[in-house]
């Protein structure tokens, strides 16, 4: 046991008072420090917080941005979604493997720089893009990419790859990043002018039960995708029988294609954090926690630094409501790179330091959350409605969007349209404007939605943004003319196929029995029945997964095949003698006839006669 | 009016799916009143010699001589029928698709702690059919029309299928005939 190694992880577990449920915090501690989590490392963490080893290891192996293996001083991971793929992720990729000599996935040999792919990091509006540590570089070429390798090289620091500093904060000195905002429409509600102190003020003015009322009045619902009211979510957090109630902002932004929450913690922090402190007040909750993904790590001083200010201002700590009536505050705790956790529960189990494992409902968070705790967990766009809400009103609110869903809805728009971006629209808005309003009309296809969501058509395109129709987190995809959808749909598989917990088989199973079946038919070896079988096969998954990942998963396939049945039923046919066309017997005979160094008597030549004679003989 | 044919065979299994055809008994009786056997095991006809109402597939395709018979079989039969894990799944035998066929060849002929052969060869005639890469089961290979699951399918399971084919009727077993726990 190297005692130097024992030494630093001892501190790190003290640092965070040995307290388990910090296990991912202390892993990740561990990870930077030491570029891996090694076995030694592994054997100490669970000596020191008393926790079976086996704990450990399937955390640091469940996380993308913990490893076992020793990774680079530098990590280059390139963003591989199907919007970066539109961009030339290819390319990058190849030219970065190039320059360092090295394929992705190794790191050079010096031990200095790590090759890697991810999900989408949230910059699908100016891709492609990578995180190099935790800086983010966007907007690359191949010119750039063999400037950044001899850069780093140089000075090995990647701080120093960024140039030019975004708009607003982001060249705020905590933040200093080349990120774009990209806001593309005047703020309505959720981007309007902040008025910091004023919604506080006014809902500590009312009781916590006459804030939820507003709350309801205004028919707030959800935003993060699942669109659950928030006022009753609050009810039900605040009628739970445990005084240590909690309230969860899910910055867990990993749905492909979204990015509207990475400029709203940007650009109105002191917004969402007001939403928070109102969350806390109405459910009677003592503190709060911001699950921020690992991908927004370049955003976590600066937040941090607003947290301090609103401290320091009675916004936020000790005796914030006034009058004695108790205090508030909020952590913000990491993510290490997991998909999943964007679900609430798996979010509560990443926060509680484990895997990131979705858990089984009921019992429901707002019952049995976060460490057993009542827990309320809101997406940081309607916690920012919740802080309008209370500034000017429900009426106020009202006044956008439609009865069944008001307010107005952030779009993060990419892919194949002139302007790319965040905007605010109000919910009702038909998906025509929206692509009038980001120069992307000649679209063959929009996935709304992200891959959870769905792919639709032409046909479908005064079909309207909300709840009841065309229900999406954020995520709009726009694909132009010559787009292979089939490929979009496949690459989505690949995605849900990576980020599957793997608890339940149909999930698991699933996806690659889905992908499989995508590239027979990609590669023109489907049989029509093989649609049938997707058919049922995302049925059963739908039906027989715990989570949102499963439950959604298969809807790449089945929006398509009702979408653009063409593009299955152009490339499945029916083979005349009931063979399975997926099925070619000199493929799979091939490697018997290279250890075996005879030819098969069956795959060659005389297949066809054989098929004369026999049906001769019938 | 001729008696409807039936061609049965075993690709890549143990035969124990015969073996349970052959436990109906004397029902046996019953069923050769009603149907004229083709290609099968039972009565070694080596090749469908006329179209078949249906064809009984046992064991998945571990060669290349398998995938041939089944093709056979989906030509000459009106309905195909996967009978027992081996032609449902690949069963026991597909154990072997984790393992590399080289690996696998060697295991089995060179190395495993049990193998006397001193000559180190793995055996090689023409005679013996190329093993495929992996062990597919029927339904990755030709259409199949329907599954009876079971190591082996009982007699009575088969019986009842049988009898449903035959009679035109829809097949629906009881829920004992398909429960395994």
């Amino acid at each position: 046991m190297s005692t130097l190694l024992e030494t630093a992880v001892k501190k790190i577990c003290k640092k965070l008072d040995h307290d388990p449920t910090r296990l991912l915090d202390v892993a990740h501690a561990v990870q930077v420090k030491y570029r891996c989590v090694s076995d030694e490392a592994m054997d100490v963490i669970a000596r020191e917080l008393e926790i079976p080893r086996v704990t450990v290891e399937s955390l640091v192996s469940f996380y993308a941005f913990l490893s076992k293996e020793k990774k680079g001083r530098v990590v280059i991971r390139l963003c591989d979604d199907v919007i970066d793929r539109m961009h030339g992720y290819a390319r990058i990729r190849d030219a970065f493997c190039e320059e360092l000599g090295i394929q992705l996935g190794e790191t050079t040999p010096d031990g200095n720089i790590t090759l890697e792919r991810t999900a989408c990091i949230g910059m699908s509006d100016q891709a492609p893009a990578a995180l190099v540590n935790d800086v983010v570089v966007t907007r690359m070429n191949s010119d750039r990419v063999r400037e950044i390798v001899r850069e780093l090289r140089e000075h090995m620091d990647p701080r120093q790859l960024v140039r030019t500093y975004g708009r607003g904060n982001n060249s705020h000195e905590l933040v200093r990043s080349m990120v774009r905002n990209h806001i593309q429409t005047d703020g309505m509600v959720v981007l309007s002018p902040v008025n910091r102190g004023e919604a506080l003020r006014k809902a500590l003015s009312i009781s916590p039960q006459e804030v939820i009322r507003e709350v309801k009045t205004a028919r707030l619902r959800g935003r993060g995708g699942a669109g659950f009211p928030c006022g009753m979510k609050w009810e039900f957090t605040r009628a739970a029988e445990r005084d240590d109630k909690i309230v969860i902002c899910n910055a867990d932004e990993g749905e492909p294609g979204t990015f509207k929450d990475r400029v709203l913690l940007t650009e109105f922090p002191d917004r969402v954090f007001a939403g928070m402190t109102i969350a806390g007040y109405a459910i009677g909750a003592d503190d709060g926690i911001l699950y921020l993904r690992a991908e927004y790590t370049y955003l976590k001083a600066f937040l941090e630094d607003v947290l301090e200010r609103r401290r320091r201002d009675g916004l936020l700590g000790k005796d914030v409501w006034g009058m004695g009536k108790g205090h508030f505050d909020i952590r913000i705790q990491m993510g290490a790179g997991a998909y999943v956790c964007g679900e609430e529960t798996a979010l509560i189990s990443s926060c509680e330091g484990t895997r990131g494992d979705p858990k089984n409902r009921p019992p429901f968070p707002a019952q049995h959350g976060y460490l057993g705790r009542p827990t309320s967990v809101n997406n940081v766009e309607t916690l920012c409605c919740v802080t309008k809400i209370l500034e000017e009103g429900a009426a106020a609110f009202n006044q956008h969007g439609t009865q069944q869903s008001s307010g107005t809805k952030l779009l993060s728009i990419s892919g194949d349209c002139r302007s790319p971006g965040v905007f605010e629209v109000p919910f009702g808005t038909t998906l025509k404007e929206v692509l009038g309003l980001c120069d992307g009309e000649d679209a063959i296809a929009v996935q709304v939605g992200g891959p959870s969501g769905r792919m639709v058509g032409p046909e479908r395109f005064d079909g309207q943004i909300c709840f009841d129709d065309l229900s999406t987190g954020g995520s709009i995809m726009v694909f132009g003319p010559g787009r292979d959808l089939l490929s979009v749909v496949h690459a989505f598989l690949g995605f849900f196929e990576e980020e599957s917990c793997g608890y339940c088989t149909p999930c698991r199973v699933g996806n690659v029995l889905l992908r499989e079946g995508i590239e027979r038919v990609m590669a023109g070896r489907a049989d029509p029945e093989d649609l049938e079988q997707f058919q049922a096969l995302g049925k059963a998954m739908k039906a027989m997964s715990r989570c949102g990942l499963g439950q959604t998963s298969p809807n790449p396939v089945l929006t398509t095949l009702e979408s653009f049945p063409g593009l299955y039923e152009s490339r499945v046919a029916e083979d005349p003698d009931g063979y399975c066309r997926s099925f070619d017997l000199g493929e799979a005979v091939a490697l018997a006839e290279e250890l075996s160094g005879r030819t098969s008597a069956h795959a060659h030549a005389h297949a066809d006669t054989e098929t004369t004679t026999q049906r001769e003989g019938t | 009016m001729a008696k409807p044919r039936i061609a049965t065979t075993s690709l890549c299994g143990c035969f124990g799916c015969h073996m349970s055809l052959l436990d109906i008994d004397e029902r046996i009786l019953q069923l050769a009143e009603i149907v004229d056997f083709d290609r099968s095991p039972l009565d070694d006809i080596k090749h469908i010699s006329r179209r078949c109402a249906v064809g009984l597939i046992e064991g998945g395709c571990a060669n290349e001589e398998n995938v041939e018979v089944l093709r056979e079989f989906r030509r000459n039969c009106d309905v195909l029928v996967s009978v027992g894990d081996c032609a449902t799944t690949g069963g026991l035998p597909a154990l072997r698709n984790m393992v590399p066929l080289k690996e696998c060849l060697e295991e089995a002929y060179v190395h495993g702690p049990s193998v006397h052969n001193p000559s180190g060869e793995v055996p090689n005639d023409e005679e013996i059919p190329l093993l495929l890469d992996q062990v597919y089961p029927a339904h990755e290979v030709v259409k199949i029309d329907y599954h009876l699951p079971g190591c082996p399918p009982s007699a009575d399971t088969l019986w009842e299928a049988l009898n449903a084919l035959l009679g035109g009727k829809p097949l629906d077993l009881p829920y004992a005939l398909i429960k395994y726990d």
